[in-house]
């Protein structure tokens, strides 16, 4: 009897604990949301309130104005979707071709793959600047869009989901008279949809989010992503209004959030099964 | 004839246009950082001209370099430790898949979606030392606040909370998903011979998880000799320079002030070294690991 209460004693205390791990890693956002929406003087305010008075949507205006944010905004979008159109163009032939067929120098083509996975942004960022610069391009979106047009871990990926197809789909294909071609894009390809999806989310995520490469690359106004710009927000002069750098943040965050609260399952499983592999 | 020459043709159409992206963006790149290290060019000026390993000589005798070198070293150390104590704990405790479970996993995991900029920005906010939320909440329970960034003893740590707090989610998960993959007769076995708990976890759990431990080890480690997002948003590098790191002592030679390139390219030769040794041993391990099952 007394081992059984201890035991339940021993359950609530790990579901407390398990409910304080949540609020560490969700509470950060609600407080980014909650300073968003308050006045300078509420945002730094003793004892700290999670609550407003009134909740403060100028923040959201004032950032708007203080610089071209429907472009950035627009920067972002066809920086992102440009990227995973090409890199979708390119991956899906070369991921097929690696796991499909048996041609001379496939070795040495899946090498540089497996290369280019492992080379970080941050090993490459001088001399493909100087690349732009020479070609006088750095006043364009190409910078942010081209480096990324193929995506290493998406062709590794795609390549292990083309190789579990059965090779009897193949042939049996073949004695149809599809060509080659129309038998990747038709028969094939609809088999790797979850991988596809699950890469391509990946990717989304990866550059939406990315600040890095932007932030070396663009020299003018008319270039920058939404990234660059709310960092450059916590530079300026409204730094030190942190309601106004989180509203910033926000708007940065909040389509990224949206997407993970409903497609968290998919979006989880994609990346830890892309994480073991 | 034609149908014969196309079909062997086909292959190399496929692979060629990855091929050239890869070729222009990373290869060529690693390459010229390698030749560009070995030169005196400035950014902008004509001459380039060949001087042999000087630069290297150059960087290893400089105090700011060295500094950047250590403090990534100490970053990494501290980041790969926490975060893979973290992970297996944590991996362990939420074993069961329970909805409570499957909700902590699910709030763990939420940072690693979530720009690293803005993960930064909302930490520095968090440990602003004036009106942050972290120094209120500790003054408010009696405890002595800390001045987070603002001082060189706790930047460096600060630093590591963060990227520990953005990525613990993401290991575990990974962890979790190895963990699952272990049959359970082989607990069943152990339970028989009346192993403890702990006993079970390092004789059993760890080394069927250890080929997965060793990866996520090897991308951590990797993906901290990186980092500068937060190190650019939360401290810039101080207070002093006790946050300096590798990629933004890199970044600063080459395009802060500078416009040293072959010095920064040097630097980053010696970055990729070392992302080059822990790139071949995470292939030695994959194959083997391959081999094995």
């Amino acid at each position: 009897m007394q081992q059984k209460a201890a035991s339940k004693c021993w359950h609530t205390i790990g579901a407390l604990a398990k409910i304080a791990i949540i609020v560490i890693f969700i509470f950060p956002f609600v407080w980014m949301l909650s300073t968003s929406l308050k006045t300078y003087k509420e945002s730094i305010a003793y004892p700290p309130s999670l609550l407003m008075a009134q909740p403060q949507w100028e923040n959201f205006k004032t950032v708007w104005n203080s610089g071209n944010y429907l472009m950035y905004f627009r920067n972002t979008i066809v920086v992102t979707l440009s990227i995973l159109a090409i890199q979708t163009f390119v991956s899906v032939p070369c991921a097929y071709a690696l796991a499909r067929y048996e041609f001379r120098g496939s070795g040495l083509c899946f090498a540089i793959v497996l290369i280019s996975f492992m080379v970080p942004t941050q090993l490459t960022f001088i001399s493909v600047y100087i690349m732009f610069a020479d070609l006088e391009m750095l006043n364009t979106l190409w910078p942010q869009i081209l480096p990324f047009g193929a995506n290493a871990f998406g062709i590794f990926m795609l390549r292990q989901a083309f190789k579990q197809i059965p090779g009897e789909i193949v042939e049996a294909a073949r004695l149809d008279g599809g060509s080659e071609v129309s038998i990747m894009l038709k028969i094939m390809l609809p088999m790797v949809k979850p991988s596809l999806v699950a890469t391509t989310m990946f990717s989304f995520i990866s550059h939406w989010n990315d600040y890095f490469w932007p932030f070396v690359i663009t020299n003018s106004d008319a270039i920058r992503p939404l990234t660059v710009a709310i960092a450059q927000l916590r530079d300026s002069e409204n730094g030190n209004q942190w309601q106004l750098v989180m509203a910033g943040n926000v708007i940065l965050v909040l389509p990224i959030l949206l997407v993970y609260i409903f497609l968290h399952k998919r979006i989880i499983s994609g990346f830890v099964y892309n994480g073991i592999k | 004839m034609i149908e014969k020459f196309w079909q062997k043709c086909l292959p190399y159409i496929f692979v060629a246009p990855a091929m050239v992206f890869m070729a222009v963006f990373t290869l060529y790149p690693l390459g010229n950082m390698i030749y560009l290290s070995m030169t005196d060019w400035v950014l902008m000026s004509k001459t380039k001209n060949f001087v042999g390993l000087d630069n290297f000589i150059y960087i290893a005798q400089r105090a700011d370099f060295l500094n950047a070198l250590g403090n990534t070293f100490f970053y990494t150390f501290w980041t790969v430790l926490t975060l893979m104590v973290a992970a297996l704990v944590f991996a362990v405790l939420l074993y069961k898949n329970t909805r409570l479970n499957n909700l902590v996993r699910t709030a763990m995991f939420t940072p690693h979606v979530i720009a690293l900029l803005s993960v930064s920005m909302i930490w520095s906010w968090l440990m602003n030392e004036d009106s942050g939320l972290l120094n209120m909440l500790l003054s408010a329970v009696g405890l002595p606040t800390s001045r987070w960034l603002n001082s060189s003893d706790t930047a460096m740590a600060s630093l590591v909370l963060v990227s520990w707090w953005k990525s613990v989610g993401y290991y575990t998960l990974i962890i979790f998903a190895a963990l699952q993959g272990i049959p359970a007769e082989i607990y069943e076995a152990a339970e028989l011979d009346n192993a403890g708990a702990l006993n079970r976890f390092l004789r059993i759990t760890l080394p069927m998880i250890s080929p997965q431990v060793f990866l996520c080890l090897i991308t951590m480690t990797i993906g901290s000799f990186k980092v500068f997002e937060t190190i650019r948003v939360m401290t810039a590098g101080g207070p002093g320079k006790s946050t300096q790191v590798l990629v933004y002592y890199i970044y600063n030679t080459a395009f802060g002030m500078q416009f040293k390139i072959g010095v920064a390219s040097a630097a980053g030769v010696v970055l990729l070294v070392i992302v080059g040794l822990l790139t071949m041993l995470y292939f030695l391990v994959l194959s083997k690991r391959v081999h094995y099952q």
